[in-house]
């Protein structure tokens, strides 16, 4: 199940801030289904890259501590406008997904 | 299409959805189960003894009043940094989150974490083999961690 990144990438004095959200529950694996009593297994963001035409820039290990629907930013340096931003993730139950945008 | 051309198709998919899972394969997986923010450190960067830097600050809330969404950006000043953790050191799994960082990163990494409790916030820097750290104590009124 393909599920949503939102990226926005702009570039400002050679130096590219890069901001996005994943959509993504982040499950601990410690809270308990309020009908059920049962607890709701742990289903997490584990690792993120980004990559900057292709070449990576940043890895990302996230823990289940990480709020839900993850906001993750960080600063690339000599990136240019136009250049494609990738950013992809896996969970831990190997779901994973992608998107791309262009540096404003 | 035979049986044996069929069972081999599977095998070259599946060949090739393992390809990119295997990009992620360091993830330390040692530390984030580790429930002390020096256990996880050790598991981490191989030693948990870390010096205090003005080069590095955090920007996170006084007061969180919803533990499940804190803001924390970390700012640093520090050549050749390899790694930048997020450490919440009261909750269950201290370690949020961890970067790894590429020359063209530049000093600037922010997130959103989950906070059991009002703790001290831990963002560690890696450079040079050797470990920085700047720590702020946020304040929680309610707790996001399970419930």
């Amino acid at each position: 199940m393909a599920r949503k990144i939102k990226i926005r990438a702009r570039e400002k004095g050679g130096v590219t801030t890069v901001k996005f959200l994943m959509k993504h529950p982040m499950e601990t694996g410690l809270r308990k289904d309020r009908k059920t009593g049962k607890k709701i297994p742990a289903h997490y963001i584990s690792d993120v890259t980004v990559s900057l035409d292709g070449s990576m820039v940043m890895t990302a290990y996230l823990g289940p501590g990480v709020s839900k629907d993850p906001y993750l930013s960080t600063e690339v340096k000599g990136a240019n406008k136009g250049d494609t931003i990738t950013v992809a993730w896996v969970d831990n139950m190997g779901e994973q997904a992608s998107a791309d945008a262009t540096i404003k | 299409m035979n049986r044996r051309f069929f069972i081999r198709c599977l095998g070259v998919a599946a060949g090739f959805l393992l390809l990119p899972l295997r990009a992620f394969a360091a993830r330390p997986r040692s530390a984030f189960e580790s429930t002390s923010k020096d256990d996880a450190l050790t598991e981490l960067y191989g030693t948990s003894t870390t010096t205090e830097s003005g080069q590095i600050r955090i920007k996170a809330p006084d007061i969180a009043e919803n533990g499940a969404v804190v803001p924390i950006t970390v700012k640093f000043d520090i050549a050749n940094a390899e790694s930048v953790s997020i450490i919440a050191e009261h909750n269950p799994a201290p370690l949020a989150v961890s970067f790894e960082l590429s020359e063209s990163s530049g000093g600037l990494v922010s997130t959103r974490i989950k906070m059991g409790k009002t703790s001290p916030v831990h963002a560690v820097v890696k450079a040079d083999g050797k470990l920085y750290r700047a720590s702020k104590e946020v304040k929680v009124t309610i707790g996001g961690c399970g419930g």
